[in-house]
């Protein structure tokens, strides 16, 4: 009951023709910036942010525009994934695996419905769960200490080897390397430079938005011109929209499950909806078995990860507004955003300004339709957007790569580093070397061994402290089985596949 | 078609002539959204709307290095700028101590004032059995192993001096015993001290208000000469026995080469702006504490935190 007169109060602040607007203007924009390559969510709403005070806007309207870019960006990664084979931005990245393939054999019309549709349902359902949850869900947090997120980031990286490539020692190698990179910059325990060589630019660490853009966007227009335009993954054609409605049903139960998951891994605070994305991915291809042909255009491919990464955008919202720990990159711009307007996100939000934290979680329903609306029917304009030919478009990446980048520190530096990182992925794509795990690396990596260090600094070196609770033990069991069980699966199960095949 | 060519043509020209009479320009060395970017807006914003700048302050940010790329550029390129004013704070002063703005010097700018600061606080779980800041201070003398602080920054920085500048004052040496993490903002200290992965939290007013009211955590001192206004049943560390005043200012620093008369109408700027009704709303919004020191006096404060500092962090190791 009192659920619902708080969700009363939140849409009598939310559903104000003004703020409606907001919430619609804000949806194209999110989705517009999710759709071009390299603008990922926290870019996108760190670049809207001067505009809400441009327009000064109160607290609850500007909550409601940036929430909206926000989930727009995260409804419009998923277009340039599927379309260019470039994520729009980093939670988009496991949508590529099957999106592409799927848009390569004629089929980007389904795809983009089929993933639009499990963006909305992934929302709608985190929505949802942060309003049941929020205050239940703030304590969880408090039972991660430093062994827990070492043990839960292990996790992610013991079951990378299964995902971006068939060869395990080259997704390893990938990793390796991006954790390499992550050591960059200022370390954090001691506050002692490393890796920088003394360059001022290289103590904030490398920009893992740098890498993204540099590994994908513009390693994609040299493998481009290398190639003079043949065999680059630019120029799918979107034919005809229809949605496929056999198989939405039959997604039901992958929605279902990713959206939890997404939930769930968004909750946790720093693991955020690339983590939600990526589990979401892998345990629907672990519940489809390999027959599934999961990296080969399956359709759950694409709801899955889809669903998991807007149940993490939501999620990570949880966190936010319930503990002020933002629970991932983006979260992390809302909470500046939130601070500059002078509300303190913390566990007495939800009693200090209701009005605020219910609005925006109306806005935040209202928006998930408008972005339904927006990315099914109406998805040809965004793909207008993306279908211009070659010639103009990759320019045009080039460009809003480098503006991308050039905002996020306004250094020429991140430039040259975007370029190399370019290089850098056109040899590996050369090498048959996955650029994914690299990102993951250079995602989590500074956090797994911060959480590592912390742990030693508080057991005095210790080791036995990595397992002292179930929770981290529960974990290390899943890391461990998620790295050994797909040798093992890979062998049994490839040889009546082949048969079948 | 024409007409609005000219017109567009006249603008450009008009807003070209604007800027050429010398607006003033802040430097906020961070991306958009943190303290320096707030210092910057908000004192920016006051100074014109009380009348003490022409044409309202344009803010530049320009994030690296923790503020040591605009430092260096300040330095460089900007040294005789009469017109430029640069947001710092505490975290200027303990980066330019442990030489953390690549050999750059405190002395190669100069500290025009500041106009507000966030309190320093120790914070422990609410079900902590240490009832005062006396307590606490003993446990870690009779085994520095029983209490770890968890804080928003790196060893050596800011947070992590709070509590050993206490030590020290308390007669306890041997600060590279204390355990310390350096987790990502207070925030989340404060969830590991809750959660009991540490015993203890350093941080600012700022970041405790939320969790105090909801009543997680007690804060067991305020590092500051009095009591703060809003948070008086929090004591300080000072009447406790513990004289130590740590507090993170909001302030500003001009380049070195300007006139001695520019430096002071800068402070007289600053000293309006900490006056007016709207710094004063300002602080209060965003948790701030009455902190005024400008000109020469600012300066020499400075000054005696950064040999502070530099004391501190070569027990600590941070520095040679």
């Amino acid at each position: 009951m009192e659920l619902l007169s708080n969700l009363a109060l939140g849409f009598s602040v939310a559903l104000s023709p003004y703020t409606l607007m907001l919430a619609v203007i804000g949806c194209f924009l999110g989705t517009v910036i999710g759709a071009l390559p390299g603008l990922g969510p926290s870019n996108g709403v760190a670049i809207l942010i001067p505009l809400a005070f441009t327009l000064g806007l109160d607290a609850t309207s500007a909550l409601v525009l940036m929430t909206s870019v926000y989930y727009g960006a995260m409804y419009g990664g998923r277009i340039s994934s599927i379309l260019l084979n470039i994520p729009g931005d980093e939670p988009a990245l496991m949508t590529t695996l099957d999106g592409y393939p799927m848009a390569k054999a004629g089929r980007a019309g389904e795809a983009l419905v089929l993933s639009g549709f499990a963006s909305f349902v992934g929302a709608v359902l985190a929505t949802v769960g942060l309003m049941l949850l929020a205050p239940l869900l703030s304590r969880i947090a408090y039972q991660f200490g430093p062994a827990e997120y070492f043990a839960l980031y292990l996790l992610a990286f013991a079951t990378l080897g299964g995902i971006a490539s068939n060869n395990q020692a080259k997704a390893a190698l990938a990793s390796a390397i991006g954790l390499g990179i992550a050591m960059v910059g200022v370390d954090h325990t001691t506050g002692m430079p490393r890796l920088t060589g003394g360059n001022l630019h290289l103590f904030d660490g490398i920009d893992f938005l740098v890498a993204i853009v540099g590994l994908f966007a513009v390693a994609e227009v040299f493998v481009f011109i290398e190639s003079h335009g043949k065999g680059s993954s630019i120029g799918v054609k979107l034919e005809k929209v229809t949605i496929p409605v056999r198989e939405l049903l039959g997604g039901t139960w992958t929605m279902l499950r990713a959206s939890l998951i997404g939930f769930i891994a968004g909750i946790l605070p720093g693991a955020g909806a690339s983590l939600g994305s990526f589990l979401a991915y892998m345990q629907e291809k672990s519940v489809q078995g390999p027959d599934a042909g999961f990296g080969t255009g399956n359709p759950k491919g694409v709801m899955a990860p889809e669903a998991g990464n807007n149940a993490a955008a939501g999620g990570a919202l949880v966190p936010m507004l319930t503990l002020g720990v933002p629970g991932s990159g983006t979260t992390a711009v809302l909470l500046a955003l939130l601070m500059t307007l002078n509300i303190t996100p913390g566990p007495t939000l939800f009693t200090d300004n209701p009005d605020v934290v219910w609005g925006l979680i109306a806005s935040l329903l209202i928006a998930n339709f408008v972005l339904l609306a927006l990315n099914v029917p109406l998805v040809r304009i965004f793909v207008k957007i993306l279908s211009v030919p070659p010639w103009v478009l990759l320019p045009g990446v080039m460009m809003i790569s480098f503006v991308g980048i050039y905002s996020l520190s306004g250094s020429y530096f991140d430039l040259l580093l975007m370029i190399l990182f370019g290089v850098v992925g056109w040899l590996f794509r050369k090498l048959d070397i996955p650029t994914v795990p690299i990102i993951l690396g250079i995602l989590l990596g500074s956090h797994m061994e911060s959480a590592l260090r912390r742990a030693m600094v508080l057991s005095d070196g210790e080791w036995t402290y990595l397992f002292s609770s179930p929770i981290a033990i529960g974990l290390w069991i899943f890391a461990v089985a998620g790295f050994i069980a797909p040798m093992f699966l890979r062998n049994v199960l490839r040889k009546p596949q082949r048969i079948t095949d | 078609m024409n007409t609005t060519f000219k017109a567009l043509v006249a603008g450009a020209a008009f807003s070209l002539a604007g800027s050429a009479v010398m607006a003033a320009e802040c430097i906020a060395p961070a991306n958009p959204g943190g303290g320096w970017d707030f210092t910057c807006r908000q004192i920016g914003k006051i100074l014109y709307d009380i009348g003490q700048v022409d044409s309202p302050v344009q803010v530049t940010n320009m994030a690296g290095g923790g503020g040591g790329l605009a430092f260096t550029h300040v330095v460089n390129e900007r040294g005789d700028d009469a017109d430029l004013i640069v947001a710092a704070s505490q975290a200027t002063a303990t980066r330019l101590a442990q030489n953390a703005y690549a050999g750059m010097k405190a002395d190669q700018v100069r500290f025009v004032g500041a106009i507000g600061a966030d309190p320093g606080v120790i914070v422990v779980a609410a079900d902590s059995p240490y009832g005062d800041l006396a307590a606490l201070v003993d446990a870690i003398k009779a085994d520095p192993g029983s209490v770890a602080f968890a804080g928003g920054s790196a060893v050596g920085g800011f947070d992590h001096m709070k509590p050993l500048m206490i030590l020290k004052e308390a007669g306890f040496t041997d600060i590279t015993k204390v355990k310390y993490i350096g987790v990502d903002g207070g925030a989340d200290a404060i969830t590991q001290t809750v959660g009991g992965f540490t015993q203890a939290m350093t941080g600012d007013m700022s970041e405790i208000v939320g969790f105090i009211k909801s009543g997680e955590v007690r804060a067991l001192a305020v590092l500051t000469e009095e009591r703060v206004p809003g948070f008086e049943d929090i004591p300080t560390a000072k009447e406790q026995g513990f004289d130590v005043v740590a507090v993170n200012w909001r302030g500003l620093y001009v380049p070195k080469n300007i006139s001695d008369e520019d430096f002071e109408a800068w402070g007289a700027k600053l000293q309006a702006v900490a006056d007016s009704d709207e710094w004063q709303a300002a602080m209060q919004a965003n948790g701030l504490a009455p902190f005024t020191k400008v000109g020469g006096d600012f300066q020499s404060w400075v000054d005696g935190v950064i040999a502070d500092t530099v004391e501190l962090s070569k027990e600590l190791g941070v520095i040679q």
